[in-house]
Order: C-alpha cells, then sequence, then structure tokens
C-alpha cells in the first residue's frame, strides 16, 4: 500500500485549526525558528481517514481473530470500558490539576478510581499496598526491582544477583541488568520448573531478589512454590512475582499467600484492557508491608473525612517512576471490568481460562509433542520437532495459521523448549472456535507429513509473502 | 457477569475431553497445593454494564472538569481532531499486539513506520523509534544510551529541563554510579558559562530542553559545538507542537532527542497514556532503545514493514539488552501520527503560529496589571513565566473559583520562587477567555 507520504499533495489540508482571534504577534528572531518547514503530509481528512482504514485492514485483532498469543493473554476487550475512558470527565483533566492549591479536592473523582483500584488489587493479589504508576509490564519489573535495591539499601546490604529461571520473559533479566543487578540464571528441571537443586546452589547472601512467573511460561504452577519462597527469605532475599499469567490463578491462589513480596500485574492481560497493537497497557505493582515506604511518589492517600488528596512527602520513596499517576485512562479500564466481573466472575474467568487451554492441549496431544503435557493451567507449550524433522518448523506452522485466519500463538518461547509454540486461548473463546484451531492444526501436522515443501509459500492470502527480515536489518530503511 | 462464550454445558463436556471425569473445575487446580489457596479474596459481587457506567459517571462528576486551562507544564490543552477518534476506534488496531507476525500486522507496522517518518521530519533527526512510554522515560533513556555510546558516565543537566524529567532521571539510575550536574538557567537561558566550565572529557552527554521548563526559546547551536569538541554528546528534549516554528534540534546540532508526544492528538486524561518520542542520527541506532520498525520486501519484490534490529531488544538479548522496554505506545504513536497528518505541513505552523500569538496576546493582558509582571528575558513560544505580587498558589485558587485555571505555581517546584506561575496558552484559548483570564487576575489581586 501507498504511504501516507506518497498520497500527499501540496496545498491540501485535513483539519481547520482555530487560529486568528487575536492580533498577530511580532516574527520571532530567525536564530530561533525553523528554516524549512516540517515535511509533513498534506491531505484532506477524507484522505486520511480512507488511509487508515485501509491500513487497519491488515491487521489481525482479537476483535476479528483467533489470538491465541502464549504469554500474552489477548481476550476480548469489553466495549463499555472504552466508553468510560472517554469520559471527558476523565480524559480532559490535566494531570498538574491536583498539584494546584487544594487541587485534590478538584479531582477526588479520579483520586477515587486510583485508590479504589489499589486496592481491589490488593485483594486479588494478596498484597498490602499497590502503585498504579508503571505503564507496563516491563516498567512494573523495573520498579519490582528498584524496590528490591532500596530495601536492601536501607539494611545497608549491598547484594548482587537476581536469580531469574531460564524459562523467563526477556524482560526478567533485562529489567534486572538495567537497575544495576547481574543476572544468575536457573535452569528448568525435568518438570518444567526450576530446579531445586540448582536454586538451592544458587542461593546465598549476594542474592537480592528472585523473580519468577507462577505459573510459569510453560503454563506449570510449581507446587514447591512457597518452600522457594521460603528458601530465599531465609537468605535475605527478595520474591518477585511476575504477573504476566495471573490469568491462570484468580480466587485459587494469591501472590501474597505464596511467599511473594513484590508483584507486578498486566492489566491488558489479566484485566482486558486493549492491547492497542504494542501499548498502552498498565503494570500496577503491588508490595506487601514492609516494602510499602519504598514505593514510588506520589501516593493517592485517603483522609479521614473520606476525601483523596496525594502525598508527595515519602522520605524514603525511589521517586518518580512516572511523570503523574500511571497511565490512567488504561487504570480506568481495568477498574470498570473488575467492577463488572466482581468476585465470582473473576474466578470464572480463570476457570475457563485454563478449561480452554487444558482442552486444547488434550486434542493436540498425539499430533504434536507436548513435552511438559501432564496437565497445565493456562497456557501450554507445545514442540514441532517432530514436523521439523520433516523440514516444518514453528514458523512454518505460525505462517500456515495466517492464512487460515488465526493470528499465530507465540514461537521460539521459551528457550527452553526447541521448536516452542506457546498457546494461550484465554477464556473469551467458545469451543467452535478452540475446535475449529485443532482441527486446523491437525491438517497443519498432516499437511507435514504429506507435503513439507508447501509450508515454504504461506502465507499465501495476506497484503504481503513473507518478509526479508535480513535485508531491514542491512539496509535499515526505517523512515520515508 | 463475564465475557465468556462457553455454556455450562459446554464446559462440562470440556472437562470431560480435557480428561477431567469428576466434572469439576476445582480439579483443573489441583497442582495447587490446599494450603496455598487464598487466605481471602473478597471482592463486591459483579455488576451490569449500565451499573457500572453509572457508578464511574457519577465519580467522574466528582472531577471539576469546566476549567478554562492556562495550565502547562509539559502537558497541554491542545485541539484534538475526530478522526483521530473515530480511526483509533477500529478494532483493527486497538485490540491487536506487538507486530510479532508482520504479514498479519502490516497496518500497523507501517503505520508505526509513517510515525518513525514524521518524528524525523519534525525532529530533522534520521533516525526514530516506535515511541517510549513517556517524555520522562525517553529522556531517562536517552541518557542510558549516551552513557552506551560515549563508554562515560557524566551527565550535565540544564536547569531549563522540567523538574519532572529530572526527578525521573535520578529515580532511575539511583542504583547505577553515574555522576548528574546540574547548572541553573541564567535570565531563562542555558548557562553557557557554567557549562563550559562544568564541560570535560569525562562527560556523556548534556541534556537540554527547548523551550525550556518556563517557556523561554533558546538556539542551542552553540552549545551542541562545544559539547563534540569535548566528546560529549547533546539530548535535546522538545514540544513537538512548538517545532512546527523553532528551529529544530537536528540544525542546532542534538544528537538526541526526545520529547512527550501528549500534544499530537493524545486527551490530557490525567497523566496518561501518552508517549514518549525519541530520534537520533543513523550513526546511533544500534545504541537506541525501543522497537524499530523498517521497510523490506517479499519473495515478490513487494514493499512490506517488520521489526528491525531486533538484536538490540530484550526479548533476544535479555539482560544484555539496550533497554527493558518490550511495547511502544502504539496506539499512542498511531494518534499522533494521525493528528500530524491531518494537520500537515501547513497546519502545524499554523497552528504553532496561534499558539503564539495567543501566548504574546495574554501576556500583553496579564502585563497591563497593576504588580503583574511578565518575564521578558528571552523570548518564548506558547508558554512564560509570570510574577505576581503575592503567593501564586493563593491566586491560582482564587481564579479556580472563577473557572480558571491560571496557570501552574512555581514554588511547588522552586522553592524561591512562590509568587511564580507558569502560564500556558494553546490555539484553544480565545480571545474573550484571555480578556476574562486577565479580569479575573486584576480582581483577585486588587479587588
Amino acid at each position: 500500500m501507498e504511504l501516507i507520504f506518497e498520497l500527499s499533495r501540496a496545498g491540501r489540508r485535513g483539519v481547520k485549526m482555530p487560529t486568528g482571534d487575536v492580533p498577530e504577534s511580532a516574527s520571532l528572531d530567525p536564530v530561533y525558528t525553523r528554516e524549512k518547514d516540517a515535511e509533513l503530509p498534506s491531505l484532506s481528512e477524507p484522505e486520511v481517514v480512507r488511509h487508515f482504514t485501509n491500513l487497519s485492514k491488515m491487521n489481525f485483532g482479537v476483535d476479528s481473530h483467533f489470538y491465541p498469543l502464549g504469554s500474552c493473554t489477548m481476550k476480548y476487550n469489553p466495549k463499555i470500558t472504552e466508553r468510560i475512558a472517554a469520559f471527558s470527565s476523565f480524559a480532559s483533566i490535566h494531570p498538574l490539576q491536583p498539584q494546584l492549591v487544594n487541587g485534590g479536592m478538584l479531582t477526588q473523582g479520579a483520586l477515587e478510581v486510583i485508590s479504589d483500584l489499589e486496592n481491589v488489587l490488593c485483594e486479588i493479589t494478596g498484597m498490602d499496598e499497590f502503585t498504579t504508576q508503571p505503564m507496563a509490564g516491563a516498567h512494573g519489573e523495573l520498579t519490582g526491582i528498584m524496590l528490591i535495591a532500596a530495601h536492601h539499601r536501607e539494611k545497608g546490604d549491598r547484594r548482587k544477583y537476581i536469580l531469574i529461571p531460564d524459562s523467563g520473559h526477556g524482560t526478567n533479566p533485562a529489567s534486572a541488568a538495567i537497575a544495576g543487578y547481574e543476572v544468575k540464571t536457573i535452569k528448568s528441571d525435568d518438570k518444567g520448573v526450576m530446579d531445586m537443586n540448582e536454586f538451592r546452589k544458587e542461593m546465598n547472601e549476594d542474592v537480592a531478589g528472585v523473580m519468577l512467573t507462577c505459573p510459569n511460561t510453560l503454563g506449570i504452577f510449581n507446587p514447591r512454590i512457597k518452600e522457594l519462597a521460603d528458601l530465599a527469605h531465609a537468605s535475605g532475599a527478595l520474591m518477585y512475582y511476575d504477573g504476566a499469567n495471573l490469568n491462570a490463578i484468580m480466587g485459587k491462589a494469591r501472590p501474597g499467600d505464596l511467599g511473594f513480596d513484590i508483584v507486578h500485574l498486566n492489566l491488558h492481560k489479566t484485566f482486558a484492557t486493549p492491547h492497542g497493537g504494542g501499548g498502552p497497557g498498565a503494570g500496577p505493582v503491588g508490595v506487601k508491608k514492609h516494602l510499602a515506604e519504598f514505593l514510588p511518589t506520589s501516593r493517592v492517600v485517603k483522609r479521614k473525612d473520606g476525601t483523596f488528596t496525594l502525598d508527595y512527602d515519602r522520605p524514603k520513596s525511589i521517586g518518580y517512576i512516572s511523570q503523574f499517576y500511571g497511565n490512567f485512562g488504561v487504570l480506568l479500564k481495568a477498574y470498570a471490568y473488575i467492577l463488572i466481573e466482581g468476585k465470582e466472575g473473576l474466578i470464572e474467568v480463570s476457570e475457563n481460562a485454563v478449561l480452554n487451554a487444558n482442552y486444547l492441549m488434550r486434542r493436540l496431544k498425539g499430533h504434536y509433542d507436548i513435552p511438559y503435557g501432564e496437565n497445565c493451567m493456562h497456557e501450554f507449550v507445545i514442540s514441532c520437532c517432530r514436523q521439523a524433522k520433516r523440514g516444518v518448523h514453528a514458523v512454518d506452522i505460525a505462517k500456515a495459521l495466517i492464512d487460515k485466519g488465526i493470528h499465530p500463538p507465540t514461537i521460539y518461547f521459551p528457550l527452553n523448549v526447541k521448536e516452542a509454540i506457546m498457546i494461550e486461548p484465554t477464556e473469551t473463546e467458545s469451543r467452535e472456535t478452540l475446535d475449529e484451531f485443532v482441527r486446523v492444526m491437525i491438517e497443519l501436522a498432516e499437511l507435514a507429513e504429506k507435503d513439507p515443501v508447501a509450508f515454504k509459500e504461506f502465507p499465501k492470502t495476506t497484503s504481503v509473502g513473507r518478509l526479508d527480515e535480513v535485508k531491514a536489518a542491512r539496509d535499515m530503511n526505517i523512515s520515508a | 457477569m463475564s465475557y465468556i462464550p462457553n455454556s455450562i454445558e459446554d464446559r462440562q463436556e470440556m472437562l470431560k475431553a480435557a480428561g477431567v471425569n469428576s466434572g469439576k473445575m476445582a480439579d483443573l487446580f489441583k497442582n495447587i497445593p490446599r494450603r496455598l489457596q487464598p487466605r481471602s479474596f473478597d471482592l463486591a459481587p459483579g455488576r451490569s454494564e449500565f451499573e457500572v457506567e453509572k457508578y464511574l459517571r457519577g465519580l467522574g462528576k466528582k472531577n471539576v472538569t469546566d476549567l478554562v486551562y492556562f495550565i502547562g507544564g509539559g502537558f497541554y490543552d491542545h485541539y484534538i481532531p475526530a478522526a483521530i477518534d473515530a480511526l483509533t476506534s477500529r478494532s483493527e488496531f486497538y485490540t491487536a499486539y506487538t507486530p510479532y507476525q508482520p504479514e498479519a500486522s502490516q497496518g500497523n507496522l507501517q503505520a508505526i513506520y509513517e510515525y518513525q517518518s514524521c518524528i524525523c521530519r519534525l525532529t530533522g533527526m534520521e533516525a526514530a523509534n516506535a515511541s517510549l512510554y513517556d517524555g520522562g522515560t525517553a529522556l531517562y533513556e536517552a541518557a542510558m544510551m549516551a552513557i552506551r555510546i560515549t563508554g562515560r558516565n557524566k551527565i550535565i543537566i540544564d536547569g531549563g529541563v522540567s523538574p519532572i524529567y529530572r526527578k525521573m532521571l535520578y529515580c532511575y539510575t539511583s542504583n547505577l554510579s553515574i555522576d548528574f550536574i546540574e547548572i541553573p538557567v541564567s535570565h531563562g537561558q542555558s548557562d553557557r558559562v557554567e557549562l563550559d566550565k562544568r564541560l570535560d572529557e569525562e562527560t556523556a552527554a548534556v541534556i537540554l530542553q527547548n523551550p525550556n521548563f518556563f517557556g523561554a526559546i533558546d538556539d542551542h547551536a552553540d552549545i551542541c559545538a562545544r559539547c563534540h569538541n569535548s566528546g560529549a554528546l547533546v539530548i535535546e528534549s522538545v514540544y513537538p507542537i512548538a517545532l512546527g516554528l523553532l528551529k529544530t534540534p537536528e540544525a542546532m546540532g542534538a544528537d538526541i532527542v526526545t520529547g512527550e508526544g501528549q500534544s499530537l492528538g493524545i486527551p490530557l486524561s490525567f497523566g496518561g497514556p501518552y508517549l514518549g518520542f525519541m530520534a537520533t542520527k543513523k550513526k546511533y541506532v544500534r545504541k537506541m532503545p525501543g522497537r524499530i520498525v523498517g521497510a523490506t520486501t517479499d519473495k515478490n519484490g513487494n514493499r512490506g514493514f517488520v521489526l528491525t534490529l531486533q538484536t538490540r531488544e530484550q526479548h533476544i538479548r535479555r539482560e544484555k539488552a539496550t533497554s527493558n522496554i518490550c511495547s511502544n505506545q502504539a496506539l499512542c504513536a498511531l494518534r499522533a501520527l494521525i493528528y500530524m497528518a491531518l494537520v500537515g505541513k501547513d497546519g502545524l505552523k499554523e497552528v504553532a503560529s496561534a499558539c503564539r500569538d495567543k501566548a504574546e496576546y495574554t501576556k500583553q493582558k496579564l502585563g497591563e496589571i497593576k504588580g503583574v509582571e511578565v518575564k521578558k528575558s528571552s523570548p518564548t513560544f506558547n508558554e512564560f513565566t509570570v510574577k505576581l505580587p503575592e503567593n501564586a498558589n493563593e491566586v491560582i485558587g482564587k481564579l479556580i473559583g472563577k473557572g480558571i485555571a491560571a496557570g501552574f505555581p512555581l514554588g511547588r517546584y522552586y522553592a524561591d520562587m512562590e509568587n511564580y506561575m507558569l502560564v500556558a496558552v494553546t490555539e484553544k484559548r480565545t480571545r474573550h477567555e484571555i480578556v476574562r483570564f486577565a479580569d479575573a487576575l486584576e480582581a483577585a489581586l486588587w479587588s
């Protein structure tokens, strides 16, 4: 499709902006002004609308396609939450408004939303306090690691390492490293969970913290999680819970009860806010009481008279992790979702997410290798090793799925499974959709046996065929 | 209530098919030992969407929302064209995720490529990423990038950089050994003399902002030249709407450019979601954090787009990545792109001029009030500093009662500026509103 710059014609305008009811001001000294105008495109509104509408048609989304992207929880995004986040009584508020004199009183509704959301997230996870400031999962991780550092610094304890299992998300080691820690990777055992002996060997008083996903990226809940947490605590290390997989356990287990000190949640996963094509999300962080004093500035505080205010006087806080109060528009959507679901609804969400995953896994058995196939939580990992022997790799299966109208699952992750395909159906998919996916996957497994070469042509139905990624990196054409 | 399609009967049959012969959901969770089950899960029962909408509409009414904004501080009340909301409401955009599968995500990828291109055209730079969380995190990432490029460890921050950004920089680097030096502004602009004294062979970067937090505009070309002589980079934080008029950071010689993208068609929304943009020179691209989209071809030679240079990123490099960032602010970047496309080349210049004209008019009106001093030591774009004869916070409080958010009290961040406020004017403000503001200020001070 043409680029928007290629559609541009001099003199066209997409919107008339309010101008000119005041006298024109004297020109700026040219030393301060740009020599040439910015070469933004010039188009009329109908042309802009058609261009982006056409672009949108070249995208798979949850509303149009089954999207079982493992570890990403691509569930349905309820429409009512979009309407609520667009209320001008929230969307039009300037973030500095509550920092004016008595300003908290000018934004009581927004502060109440944040405070109430923090409270329900505490109850869901078993933590004592939450901050809504982190703007994504990885941002929450970084916040969490900084809280770990603040805790040890307060004790005058200089620790060097963060332990992370080999099945962990890539953001975990990256977050630990940019916060100044060295990372030690712990292998998984033959059951797919962190190897207890390895863990014992590495656990000592140089370890600042342990970052875990539970259930992990193989969809396995480690029944010895508490034992692991106790070991870490005995050495003075803190336990960090990567909440990417919370959709599996609402009402069934809480990180706070499992021995975790810090947790981040991905509101765009478990709490149904849209992924937006890669963001914005929200990654609130919860802590146990002993870490609350380190939480980012500011904090929403409820006064005795029931009104809310912002507290900036927090001497031990790690400081400003965010410009303001987090991705407020996203927080509002997640809060609305939680209110609609309620207690029973959230439990039902997790039960059905786990049921859908187990149903799929059981039905794919025999057609694909499933290295940890006993039972799973909300997601599971199959391996295309068998198909790979015929020359059909995970990426080939993925591209074939696109032609069948299915967004491919996550591939080549976690790293400890060869030819991995990581499948997370979520609770919002119907049995018919799951059955169709099974039918397609079996058909592809059969095709891999009969005609493996056919896969190299997929996808055939999209606007472009398989793209040359090597050329993209070599030519580095990243702007027009 | 929930968004689960499967009926109770479906679930029963599926449980059996999944090998749970008891037909009990609980048996799906048998790996969770009984003693680890929740100690509490005390949440309210679910409600209908109607009830929740009504409840939250009620909470919204507790916010005061009919204020005429003259507050900025880096976040501005600009007009948002309707087509932005209409187009970003297309669920093919907003219910997708990071384009890991390029053939199924060409819409998103091409949009990001166009966004990157617009950011380059706006700033004059050669390469931009797909966006970061916000202006503050973009500035922090830029500082880390400069440290990686130069192998040096000292960062000089101009006093005109937003105090919010400075607090964020210190927060993020509190466990790293980086030397920060702050140089207060001199007569509203960057203090060249002091900067020269502190700039040395250890300096990784100097961070500047244009217009600066107090609204002053500057030409940093001389500073860029001096930095480059010492082998230091220049990071320039900019306000995108102002670039409709102002000299580009590229023309000044900046190496890394960042900024808050909220003003490009993104609602104020109580602080987020926004986006942080980042652009640089082509030679530094491999040190840049965040997603980057590149153009390539398929085997038939058709143009297409992919995520590229991914060996910088966490999902490949893990602890050796340039950043831990995993997402971008894709939907916000889409809003910014559509904004730039609708406003276009001529429109951006007009919006910027309208902002400045209205700000100059406001300066004039406020300056006519007895005891009110509009700071004039340097030219400004759409924001400026005003000295009042009494505590700014209290004056602003009085004007709130008249429906006017008069400005931001600088005493909030600067102890010696209790009587100062920062006033911002966008193209949305009318002559009538400006006059009303001036009249209300005069009344608050003198009657």
